[in-house]
């Protein structure tokens, strides 16, 4: 296969990975190629924290060398991929998208990027993020914002922006993100892109930077379902470095996506998850989806879970409590930023001026809710009381799931929006995680893929699709059904419609 | 409140109050690997050099929980008559210092692993030996922190320091607190009663091999939380005493306490809640942080760990599989040894029991193992404030001494000697006798000559022997063991004087 670097950056994983393992194209090459594309584009999208060229392309070597010795390579071995900067990566810099880790370099390997060297993957560098993942925009950036792609002007989402955005700008083929409130999914949804929340405890958190341990899941980012379900396989799996991580066999969520079926499956549609507050053109594409799974033979039932309305409450006293513990190491004495140490301040006061001038205004938002919600004599009125909605939510999910085998909603309530739109609004902000909430706080598995253009304002629609803890692989049956109807009446995936940069 | 506080003498302040105390005993598991990762546990490595993301808590990194520890805290539960929770959690303990890597301390809160239990201590008392029975709170697991070691300023603490170090080789060691509930009714028993009851611990630690429970490394730490209330009246303010380091200081500490609070008290003073720091030295402690504002650990589940829940079928297992308890076995002892309970309350308080267990497996006679223990060395580990299992002398030295005692070749005075050497390092027994030359003059002509310059120089109590005031000899046998520099065998010096006097007794 001869092929021009401008479609090698335009080929889907899995074909990538086919053809150099086949050797019809190196490693090396495909490498080259996005980095090329990372040169000529990123400056707009900015989508890279770093760019790791050196070492992508001797690994990509490395590749190339053993399939010349006849080694069987792994289902995704050679091709790149791109890791939000939350999870630790020896000698790279980890920044988590904050000032406080500036400069930063782990000494050791998050299981996830273990996983991806062991597959022989090519790591092209780290992607931009909010602030330790707080938001939904990726503006909360230190680094400044990432822009998506479909509209410069717009956000990608957050708070894996510049994994979705590198994406949909060709940067990459795949990449990783972390999903604490929709993080993936939602940066899915506006890019056009798939991504996967898997079951909590399904994916290792071990190298994992926590912002809220208990809802924290890395998880597959990729342009179709095929392809997310490859590097699900490959970063999905028991970890004994992670107490929370599930013992049990993954899933096989790469032959539900290459069967996409849903011939008498149950899809229940989640009644709380839709009408005030989502856009009409979200809606109708949405609709348009119901009909055509029904069509593929589906049965489609409406079902309640009345809790879900009490899930973001429950939700921003969750998170923040369990972020202002976490982020309590960050405090200048041992890595990151140290402010103030000149002799005249106390120790305190260097934690103090350190944490104050590292921090982000979300990040201090957030770390002084939380640390309220903890606070004695309140503990039982709110982090006790969101925990036992977080209990609710789970029954709501359990009964659901004994009408309906997976349930789905649109992914975020809108299209992606202006950049600077409602980056002084929180309450608007968090708002656009309203329908992924509830699968991080019962811990079950989610999708986002694109279901078409919103007539509004031609900008790309999420649906997700929500299986039960464990049926990952539901996720991927149904993604790949809906998916093979849409590109079918489209001729092409929803991306090739990404105008060009 | 003055700075110059007066204190009330111990005996005085006992007319008037009784005491609470609670005690608060931390012990380091001696486990091989710390409590949530693989590092070691060595004590005095480099520090810095038993570390690794998680211990070091780097963004990212999580604990897997030590097995060895959970069922380690489990035989202490159930060793102290306590229940074992079928399920409980970690939690975090949120507060900021540069010794916690991540600014919280994973621990135990309202659900401790073990929790009602009991420890009996027996103390010696006018009227004989009395058994007190303690009762315990909980005992939880939580990981230690790093240690902090201040440089310049005055004071040795962080405030006013030049700058400070930090060795995280203690972080993430396997800490075991172990909570009394509030003791009381012990009057001026108070401070045996804390010291009898560490040392039991210890002793019980020691008997399952969970701990090496040596208190001046810390691997042992005790906090004694005190009040004073006047008889009848309600519970006074407690104070919280810290840097215990030895069982001496836990009954010094009690005790020091109960001065310093019925002076204030007397004075029309208040008892302010709060933290003291006690000194070795002067044996009274000093006032640190103040528990007036309680802090606010805002403690929550830790999220990175999952709930232990042990099956009935190991707890009986363990249960099963329990060593002699310290008490049992003393009571074996104290019958195989023939003493009575005096003797062997001497033995535990001094710490004893073990070491002259070693020396009569050693070949000591069970008496003379006991002397040595309780007397000599015990008077050395008080002099130099260090527990007696860390003098460095061994059950081999004392069976030594002992059969050079019963061959003749030592005598008592000598044999002090002996191990005045052997515990300031001077080498073994005999290396310390031939360089001190300490052996016994036996040479009948050397003491005979000593003994006629003894009579030479005093005729008058020759006559007096002479008229039969045998016991003036005492006189000439002082003069000769002057004159040998005590290495003659006193009885010996005797019969060969009044041989040569002639007289017989």
């Amino acid at each position: 296969m001869t092929v021009a670097a401008a479609d090698l950056i335009r080929q889907p994983a899995s074909v990538l990975a086919a053809a150099i393992s086949a050797g019809e194209v190196s490693s090396v090459e495909v490498t080259k190629a996005h980095l090329a594309r990372i040169a000529e584009v990123d400056e707009r999208v900015h989508a890279f924290l770093q760019v790791t060229a050196e070492a992508a392309l001797e690994s990509a070597q490395v590749v190339d060398a053993k399939r010349k010795t006849g080694a069987k390579l792994g289902s995704l071995a050679g091709v790149p991929i791109a890791v939000k900067d939350v999870l630790t990566m020896r000698g790279v810099p980890t920044t988590c998208g904050s000032k406080i880790l500036e400069g930063w370099c782990p000494p050791y390997d998050s299981t996830v990027v273990s996983r991806l060297r062991a597959a022989d993957m090519v790591i092209l560098g780290k992607t931009n993020m909010d602030e330790f993942a707080m938001g939904s925009s990726t503006e909360h950036s230190a680094y400044g914002p990432t822009h998506n792609p479909w509209d410069l002007a717009r956000i990608p989402g957050g708070s894996g922006g510049g994994s979705a955005a590198a994406l949909a700008a060709f940067e990459t083929p795949l990449s990783i993100g972390t999903d604490t409130g929709g993080s993936i999914r939602q940066p899915a949804a506006v890019t056009g892109t798939v991504g996967v929340k898997p079951t909590y405890g399904g994916v290792s958190r071990y190298g994992l930077v926590a912002l809220a341990s208990s809802l924290d899941q890395a998880g597959p980012c990729a342009r179709s379902v095929l392809d997310a379900a490859l590097l699900h396989s490959v970063i999905a799996g028991h970890d004994p470095r992670d107490s929370t991580s599930i013992n049990a066999p993954v899933p096989d969520v790469v032959a539900a996506a290459n069967r996409g079926d849903v011939r008498g499956l149950r899809i229940g549609l989640v009644k709380e998850l839709s009408g005030e507050g989502y856009q009409a053109g979200v809606l109708q594409r949405f609709n348009e989806a119901v009909e055509l799974l029904q069509g593929l033979g589906a049965e489609v039932v409406e079902v309640s879970c009345p809790h879900f309305d009490y899930a973001l409450g429950a939700y921003y006293l969750i998170l923040p409590s369990e972020a202002s513990s976490n982020l309590a190491r960050f405090d200048g004495m041992r890595y990151g930023l140290r402010v103030g140490d000149d002799g005249s301040n106390s120790v305190e006061q260097v934690m103090s001026l350190s944490r104050e001038a590292g921090f982000g205004a979300e990040v201090k938002r957030r770390i002084m809710l939380g640390t309220y919600a903890l606070s004695s004599g309140y503990y039982d009125a709110y982090y006790g009381q969101a925990q036992k909605v977080r209990t609710l939510i789970t029954r709501d999910f359990n009964a659901a799931f004994e009408k309906a085998d997976v349930l789905i909603s649109p992914t975020a309530p809108t299209t992606a929006f202006k950049i600077g739109e409602k980056v002084d609004d929180p309450l608007a902000m968090y708002l656009n995680d309203i329908a992924t909430i509830p699968v991080n706080l019962a811990g079950n598995c989610a999708m986002s893929l694109p279901v078409g253009l919103s007539p509004a304002d031609g900008l790309p629609v999420g649906l997700q699709i929500m299986a039960p803890p464990m049926a990952d692989d539901r996720l991927y049956l149904v993604g790949a059904a809906l998916e093979s109807a849409l590109t079918d009446s489209w001729g092409h995936l929803l991306i090739e419609e990404v105008p060009d940069l | 409140m003055s700075n110059a506080q007066l204190t009330v003498p111990f005996d005085e302040a006992m007319t008037r109050y009784e005491p609470i105390i609670g005690l608060e005993v931390h012990v380091e598991l001696g486990t091989n690997s710390k409590m949530f990762c693989s590092c070691a546990t060595a004590f005095g490595a480099p520090p810095n050099t038993q570390v690794c993301p998680v211990c070091l808590g780097l963004p990212g990194s999580m604990p897997v929980l030590n097995k060895v520890a959970v069922e380690s805290t489990i035989r202490i539960g159930l060793a102290l008559n306590c229940e074992i929770a079928t399920w409980c959690r970690f939690a975090r303990k949120n507060y900021f210092y540069p010794d916690m890597p991540k600014d919280y301390q994973v621990s135990q809160y309202d659900e401790p692993l073990c929790t009602n239990g009991w420890l009996d201590v027996t103390v010696a008392t006018d009227d004989g030996p009395q058994v007190v029975r303690v009762e315990i709170e909980r005992v939880h697991m939580e990981e230690d922190t790093g240690k902090l070691t201040h440089a310049g300023g005055a004071t040795g603490r962080i405030h006013g320091a030049d700058y400070s170090l930090v060795d995280y080789n203690r972080a993430g060691i396997p800490l075991i607190e172990i909570v009394t509930k509030t003791v009381i009714g012990t009057g001026p028993l108070a401070p045996a009663v804390a010291r009898a009851y560490v040392a039991e611990l210890r002793d019980v630690m020691r008997a399952l091999g969970v701990s090496d429970v040596r208190m001046e490394e810390g691997s042992l730490r005790c906090d004694v939380n005190l009040s004073l209330n006047e008889p009848g009246a309600g519970w006074g303010t407690r104070s919280e005493t810290k840097n215990v380091n030895s069982l001496r200081s836990v009954e010094r500490a009690v005790h020091s306490e109960i001065e310093r609070q019925a002076g204030v008290l007397d004075g029309g003073g208040r008892v302010i809640q709060e933290t003291r720091h006690f000194h070795e030295d002067t044996g009274r402690s000093t006032s640190g942080r103040s528990k007036e504002q309680a802090e606010d650990y805002r403690y929550f589940p830790e999220p990175d760990l999952v709930p232990i829940a042990p099956t009935r079928s190991w707890v009986e297992e363990l249960r099963a599989e329990l060593p002699e308890v310290p008490s049992v076995k003393r009571a074996r002892l104290q019958s195989t040894w023939g003493i009575n309970e005096f003797e062997l309350a001497t033995l535990v308080n001094a710490g004893a029991v073990e070491l002259v267990e070693s020396s009569i497996a050693a070949g000591v006679d069970p008496a003379a193992a006991r002397k040595w223990w309780t007397g000599e060395l015990l008077r050395v580990a008080n002099e130099r404030g260090v527990e007696l299992a860390d003098l460095p002398v061994t059950a081999t030295q004392i069976a030594r001494v002992e059969s050079l005692i019963a061959d003749g070749s030592l005598n008592d005075k000598l044999a002090r000697q002996v191990f005045e050497g052997v515990l300031a390092g001077e080498g073994d027994v005999d290396v310390v006798i031939a360089q001190r030359g300490l052996a016994v003059v036996s040479d009948d002509g050397a003491l005979l000559a000593a003994i006629d310059e003894a009579l030479a120089a005093q005729p008058d109590v020759v006559e007096k022997i002479k008229s039969g005031k045998i016991q003036a000899a005492g006189a000439i046998v002082g003069a000769v063991m002057k004159t040998t520099k005590g290495q003659a065998d006193a009885a010996k010096v005797r019969a060969l004087l009044l041989d040569r006097l002639g007289v017989s007794e």
